[in-house]
C-alpha cells in the first residue's frame, strides 16, 4: 500500500515539474509569446501554427462563447490578453471605458487589404478608426425550411408571431438578438433603450411564448437543430445560416425587409497587452490575403478583405447568408453599446421573459 | 514530533479548504451584501422576492422535490431487489448500476437531448411503429427526466448500503415470532434504512435544486431555474453582486437540508460512500 502511495506521489511530482518546465520554457524566451482571445471556432487552426512558424512567436490561444463572457474574462484580469476579437458593441463599451490601446496602422503593411467601405461602417463604434481592425461581418436574419415556409413569409419579422408556426420557431438565447426583431416589428430601432418601448417588446415576446410558438431558445445549437429539421424558422447569424445551408439543401436564409442587425467582429489590443509589437504583427498577419482566404474558407462569414471577396465564385457572392448585399446592409443597423444601467434593465427584462 | 508530522500532512488539505472553499464563500458573502461601490446593502438578498426570482426558485423547488420523490420511488424497491438477490458477488451488480456515473454527466444529458428531440431517436422509432410522437424536449418534464437519470445512483447507494447492514438473523427471528412480510418491512427494514433514505434524499435534492446545466440543455430556454438566473447574473449580466446575493439565499436552502440529514444520519452513511 505504502509503495503504491509513493509511486502515485512520484507521478504527481513528475507531472507538476513537467508543467513547471513548459511554463518556464516559454517565459524564458521572454517577449516572444502572444495571448489571443477569440470566439470559439473562429479561426483556422493552421493559421495560428503558420504564424508561430513564420515569426517564432508562441501563441497562447483562448476561446469564449458570448461577448458578455469575454467581458467577464477580461475584467477578471487574471490573464494578460494581448489581442482580443469581439463584437462591435462590446468593443465600443471597452473603448468607452478606456480599456483599448490605439493601433499604429502605419506599421501594418496589410491594412490596405481591408475594404474601405467596411472600415467606414466600423466608425459607428470606432469613430476615427484608431482602435480596431475588422475581422468578419454579417447580419442577423432568419433561416427557414423551404419545404414548410415560402420566401415571402420570411421577408417580414411578422412570421415570428404567426401562430400557425406552433412549436416551430427557434429564437436566440441571447438578450439583444431576441429583443431586436421585437423592437423592429414594433417600429422602433434595435438600439432603442426607452423603457416603455422595451416593455412593449417584452410583451410581444411573452405573447409569442404564450402562443407556444417558440420551440426553444438556442445559440450554438440552432444550426444543428435546423439541419435536423426540428423547426421551420430560426433566428440566427448569417454565417451559421450558410453553414446549415451547406448541410441541408432545404434551408434558406433571409434578412426581413424591416431591417435587422449588422454586426462586425473586430480585433483590438487591450490595455493588458504586454507586447504591442507582437500583437500588431498578428493583426497584420490576419489581414494578409492568403491567410484571410484560409480563415474565410474555415469560418464562412463575410470577410472585409477585398481579395477574398474577389476570389469567390458567383454562387458564394450572391449567397445572402455569406455576403450581405448592399441593399441588405443599407436597411441594417449596428448595435450601440449599452451603459451599465441599460444592460441591467435589458438583463432584468430578459430574465422576466425566460421565467414567464 | 509525531504530532507535528500529522499536522504537516494536513497542510495541503488545509490550503485546499481555505483557498477553494472558505475564501470563495467569504467572497460570495462580501459580494452579496455590498453594492458595486462597496457599501452595505440588503438589496441583493431581498431580490429573491422579485417576481422572476420567486418564480424560478419556486420552479427549482418543485422540480427538485419531484425529482427526489421519483428517485426514491425507483431506488428503494431496486435496493431491496439488489439486496435480496442470491448472487455470489453482489458488488458486481451494484457496479453495473454505478457504471454510467463514471461518464461525464454533461455528455449523458446531451445524449438525452438527441434521444428526445423532435426528430430524435425515440420519436423516429415511435413514428416508424405508427405511434404518436412524444414532445417533452424543452419542457420541465424533460428536465426532471434528465435529473432523475443523473442523480438516481446517489439515492440508490445510501439506501442499498443501509440495507446490507440489516442482519438476516433479525428478519428470521421476526419470521419465527410470526411476523408477516408487511410487518417485517415496516417494523424492521424501513426503520433501519431511514438514515440511508434521508441521506439519499439530500444527495438528490441538493444537486437538483441547484442544477442549471441540465435545465439549459434539456429545457431549451423554457425552464429557468434559480441556478440559471445566478449563472446569467455572473456570465451574461456582469452582475456579480446580484448573483452572489441569490447564491447566498440558495445556500440557506442547502444548509437547511444538510441540517436535516444530521438529525437522522448520525453514522454518516451517505458520506461514507461518496
Amino acid at each position: 500500500m505504502k509503495r503504491k502511495l509513493l509511486s502515485a506521489l512520484l507521478v504527481a511530482a513528475l507531472a507538476v515539474s513537467m508543467t513547471a518546465c513548459s511554463t518556464g520554457g516559454s517565459s524564458a524566451k521572454d517577449g516572444s509569446t502572444l495571448t489571443v482571445l477569440n470566439y470559439g471556432k473562429y479561426i483556422d487552426e493552421t493559421v495560428v501554427k503558420q504564424f508561430e512558424k513564420e515569426t517564432g512567436i508562441k501563441v497562447k490561444y483562448e476561446e469564449y462563447e458570448s461577448p458578455e463572457e469575454m467581458y467577464t474574462k477580461y475584467k477578471a484580469g487574471s490573464i494578460d490578453y494581448d489581442v482580443i476579437c469581439s463584437s462591435e458593441y462590446m468593443v465600443e463599451k471597452l473603448i468607452n471605458e478606456g480599456e483599448v490601446l490605439e493601433e499604429d496602422y502605419d506599421a501594418m503593411d496589410n491594412y490596405k487589404n481591408l475594404d474601405p467601405t467596411i472600415v467606414d461602417m466600423s466608425s459607428s463604434y470606432d469613430k476615427n478608426h484608431t482602435y480596431s481592425v475588422p475581422y468578419f461581418y454579417g447580419t442577423l436574419g432568419l433561416i427557414y425550411n423551404k419545404t414548410q415556409v415560402d420566401a415571402n413569409t420570411v421577408s417580414s419579422w411578422d412570421c415570428l408571431w404567426n401562430p400557425t408556426y406552433e412549436d416551430e420557431i427557434i429564437m436566440e438565447n441571447s438578450v439583444r438578438d431576441s429583443f431586436a426583431p421585437a423592437l423592429i416589428s414594433l417600429g422602433y430601432s434595435l438600439n432603442d433603450t426607452d423603457e416603455d418601448h422595451l416593455n412593449a417588446a417584452l410583451d410581444i415576446l411573452k405573447k409569442q411564448k404564450d402562443d407556444k410558438i417558440v420551440y426553444a431558445y438556442y445559440v450554438d445549437e440552432t444550426a444543428d437543430a435546423m439541419i435536423g429539421e426540428e423547426a421551420a424558422i430560426a433566428l440566427c447569424y448569417s454565417g451559421e445560416g450558410a453553414l446549415a445551408m451547406e448541410e441541408n439543401e432545404n434551408l434558406g436564409y433571409a434578412v426581413p425587409k424591416e431591417g435587422s442587425n449588422l454586426w462586425i467582429d473586430s480585433w483590438f489590443i487591450p490595455k493588458s497587452c504586454t507586447n504591442q509589437k507582437n500583437a500588431m504583427q498578428f493583426l497584420n498577419f490576419l489581414c494578409r490575403d492568403d491567410i484571410a482566404e484560409k480563415n474565410f474558407e474555415y469560418v464562412q462569414y463575410a470577410s472585409p478583405i477585398t481579395s477574398v471577396v474577389e476570389n469567390q465564385d458567383k454562387e458564394q457572392l450572391n449567397n445572402e447568408a455569406i455576403n450581405p448585399s448592399k441593399e441588405t446592409i443599407k436597411r441594417c443597423e449596428i448595435y450601440k453599446a449599452l451603459d451599465d444601467e441599460k444592460s441591467a434593465l435589458y438583463n432584468k427584462l430578459w430574465q422576466e421573459l425566460l421565467s414567464h | 514530533m509525531n504530532k507535528f508530522k500529522q499536522q504537516f500532512l494536513a497542510g495541503p488539505y488545509l490550503i485546499w479548504i481555505i483557498g477553494f472553499i472558505l475564501l470563495p464563500l467569504v467572497m460570495i458573502l462580501c459580494y452579496g451584501f455590498t453594492t458595486g461601490d462597496c457599501s452595505f446593502t440588503l438589496e441583493y438578498i431581498t431580490a429573491i422576492a422579485s417576481e422572476t426570482n420567486r418564480k424560478s426558485l419556486g420552479l427549482s423547488l418543485k422540480l427538485g422535490i419531484l425529482c427526489t420523490v421519483i428517485c426514491l420511488v425507483l431506488a428503494y424497491p431496486l435496493a431491496m431487489i439488489l439486496n435480496n438477490m442470491h448472487i455470489k458477488n453482489q458488488g458486481i451488480v451494484v457496479f453495473i448500476f454505478m457504471l454510467p456515473m463514471w461518464m461525464n454527466f454533461m455528455l449523458r444529458i446531451l445524449a438525452w437531448k438527441l434521444l428526445l428531440s423532435k426528430n430524435g431517436v425515440i420519436n423516429s422509432i415511435l413514428t416508424s411503429l405508427g405511434l404518436d410522437r412524444i414532445n417533452i424536449i424543452n419542457t420541465p418534464a424533460a428536465v426532471v427526466l434528465g435529473m432523475v437519470y443523473d442523480f438516481l445512483p446517489f439515492m440508490l447507494l445510501p439506501i442499498y448500503n443501509s440495507m446490507t447492514r440489516i442482519r438476516h438473523d433479525w428478519i428470521e427471528a421476526a419470521k419465527d415470532l410470526g411476523a408477516g412480510s408487511i410487518t417485517i418491512f415496516f417494523k424492521i427494514i424501513l426503520p433501519l434504512t431511514i438514515s440511508g433514505i434521508v441521506s439519499g434524499i439530500v444527495m438528490v435534492f441538493v444537486p437538483s435544486l441547484t442544477s442549471f446545466a441540465i435545465s439549459q440543455i434539456l429545457g431549451g430556454g423554457h425552464v429557468l431555474l434559480i441556478g440559471n438566473v445566478i449563472e446569467q447574473d455572473f456570465m451574461q449580466g456582469m452582475q456579480w453582486n446580484a448573483g452572489s446575493g441569490l447564491s447566498f439565499v440558495l445556500m440557506i436552502f442547502v444548509l437547511v437540508s444538510m441540517a436535516l440529514v444530521n438529525l437522522f444520519d448520525k453514522e454518516g452513511e451517505g458520506t461514507a460512500l461518496c
